[in-house]
């Protein structure tokens, strides 16, 4: 991989990353009696990453997918849901899953500009931006290759430069890096880390290593319905070095999810 | 309907086999020898029987015929190829049509259902005499045999396909403000692909059935033609030559087919 990360592609207008905030809100699935989330409270600060951590299907994948406007026509919101922008969230987002999701009949390189498909008036100069982006994933040799064609790891940095080609102030990431092995994962985070510094990131994930190494801002989410308590995390820059403040964070966080286990 | 998942299991199971044995003997030269046994079982069997020639030609005399009947056969097998190929243009542009509509009207699906499962219903073979009347005895009422033979197999398919795209495609796709026609233009279409080309393998093993049934039930040129006119005849050899380059066309349709699909999807597991 190599570490190229210097020149960020000249694109479009870049809409500056809003803080987001949620206030009091609740979720219930149209053909659900029971609330997925109720009374959550999370302010998620402008360019920094916030992580949100829980057991899986504590309903942290629905509020990240409320938020990328995919359920909107098969949820109950209530609640209030603002931006420092005053600009509503949809079309200010892009969304990176666990599964890399790129089309096996697209190239990489097409891979990367799926977005273009999609806009009204592509521009011929994002096909550099999309070269210029693979270099910064360390995969401009393999532009021209299929998806198959590429390891678990090499996928997810296709995914990440699909996700910056969109170039949108708000990323949703719902465990990107979780089907990967520990030290691709490692390097992946800080490559993340690095190429999306100026986006406002919200990160699902249920590893608190993850997190913690990532976050500057931490959310623990638990409870039937759940709701959202705020963690301090350690002072240092992420993404941290793990030391003995992390690992002893860890250990709280461990100890807090054990009891939805109980 | 089972009948055509069986169709597509056994083709399914031939390409496993294929994979496997590819290491041992190139393809060529194994459906070569496999031939070669046929013709010298065949052999064995007619002198070992003392079998005339009017229940069981020899295989030289069947080559006999493809020799001095050649150019006959040529003109006969190329109206069977023609009529063949246009089936599977009309059959396929129906089954994917059909299929479109049942995919992006739904009230319109509950509507089209039972006349897809009606024209499968219907044995094909029954309703030939009536296509004769009503297109005449020459090509078109053909092409509009194998075409219904087809339909239902490649609409199923196309339908499947479109219907299972993964949600996460889906997902991706509205998250960068996809409109409805181009999600379906640049994600669910190509990602239908690999399932309609097992439509398409199903469709070009029985277009042919299609079409020969319809030369049988009427028709002034042909293979089918030709076998019945050599059948009335009692010329055993010319029957048998007519059928085998009937097999050889729809072999070699087949893997053309299959070679085209797996160049043109090379994404397909």
């Amino acid at each position: 991989m190599t570490n190229n990360l210097s020149s960020q592609p000249s694109s479009s207008v870049v809409q500056s990353a809003p803080s987001i905030g949620i206030h009091n809100a609740s979720l219930r699935y149209h053909n659900s009696e029971q609330h997925v989330l109720s009374s959550l409270t999370m302010h998620i600060p402008a360019a920094q990453w916030t992580c949100i951590l829980g057991r899986s299907g504590c309903g942290k994948s629905s509020l990240l997918r409320y938020l990328a406007n995919l359920l909107s026509d098969k949820v109950q919101w209530s609640g209030q849901l603002s931006t420092s922008t005053n600009v509503a969230l949809q079309g200010q987002i892009a969304y990176m899953a666990q599964q890399d999701l790129l089309m096996p009949w697209l190239s990489v390189l097409d891979n990367v500009l799926l977005s273009e498909k999609f806009t009204p008036n592509p521009k011929p100069s994002q096909r550099d931006n999309a070269q210029q982006l693979l270099q910064q994933v360390g995969l401009e040799q393999q532009a021209h290759y299929l998806p198959q064609q590429l390891s678990g790891g090499m996928r997810q940095r296709v995914a990440l430069a699909r996700t910056l080609m969109q170039n949108k102030p708000v990323v949703l990431m719902d465990e990107p890096f979780s089907a990967l092995d520990a030290v691709t994962r490692y390097r992946l985070q800080n490559l993340a880390h690095e190429l999306l510094k100026d986006k406002t990131v919200v990160l699902i994930t249920h590893d608190p290593q993850e997190a913690i190494r990532l976050a500057n801002q931490l959310y623990i989410m638990q409870g039937q319905p759940a709701s959202a308590e705020s963690l301090d995390v350690p002072s240092t820059l992420a993404p941290r070095q793990f030391d003995a403040q992390c690992a002893a964070l860890q250990q709280t966080i461990l100890d807090r999810l054990e009891q939805d286990y109980a | 309907m089972r009948n055509f998942l069986a169709i597509s299991g056994l083709t399914k199971s031939l390409e496993n086999k294929k994979r496997d044995s590819n290491k041992t003997l190139p393809p060529v030269l194994r459906t070569l020898l496999t031939f070669m046994i046929i013709i010298a079982i065949w052999q064995t069997i007619v002198v070992l029987f003392e079998l005339p020639s009017f229940i069981l030609p020899e295989p030289l005399a069947v080559f006999e015929r493809l020799f001095t009947r050649y150019e006959v056969l040529l003109k006969h097998s190329w109206v069977t190829t023609l009529e063949i190929l246009l089936g599977l243009l009309l059959g396929l542009s129906m089954g994917l049509c059909f299929a479109l509509q049942m995919l992006l009207f739904k009230p319109i699906k509950r509507w089209l259902l039972p006349i897809l499962i009606t024209s499968q219903a219907i044995p094909v073979f029954a309703i030939a005499p009536i296509l004769m009347i009503w297109l005449g005895y020459g090509i078109s009422s053909k092409i509009v045999m194998a075409a219904m033979i087809i339909f239902f197999p490649v609409t199923t398919c196309c339908y499947d396909g479109l219907k299972n795209t993964p949600s996460g495609y889906l997902d991706l796709a509205k998250t960068m403000g996809a409109t409805k026609w181009k999600m379906l233009r640049h994600i669910q279409l190509p990602a239908a692909l690999p399932t309609l080309a097992s439509g398409i393998r199903v469709a070009v093993v029985i277009a042919p059935i299609g079409a020969v049934a319809g030369e049988w039930v009427g028709s002034s040129e042909g293979l089918g033609y030709l076998m019945l006119q050599a059948n009335a005849r009692m010329l055993i050899d010319e029957m048998f030559a007519a059928l085998f380059i009937l097999s050889a066309l729809s072999v070699s349709l087949y893997f053309i087919t299959d070679k085209l699909l797996k160049k043109l999807i090379p994404w397909e597991i």
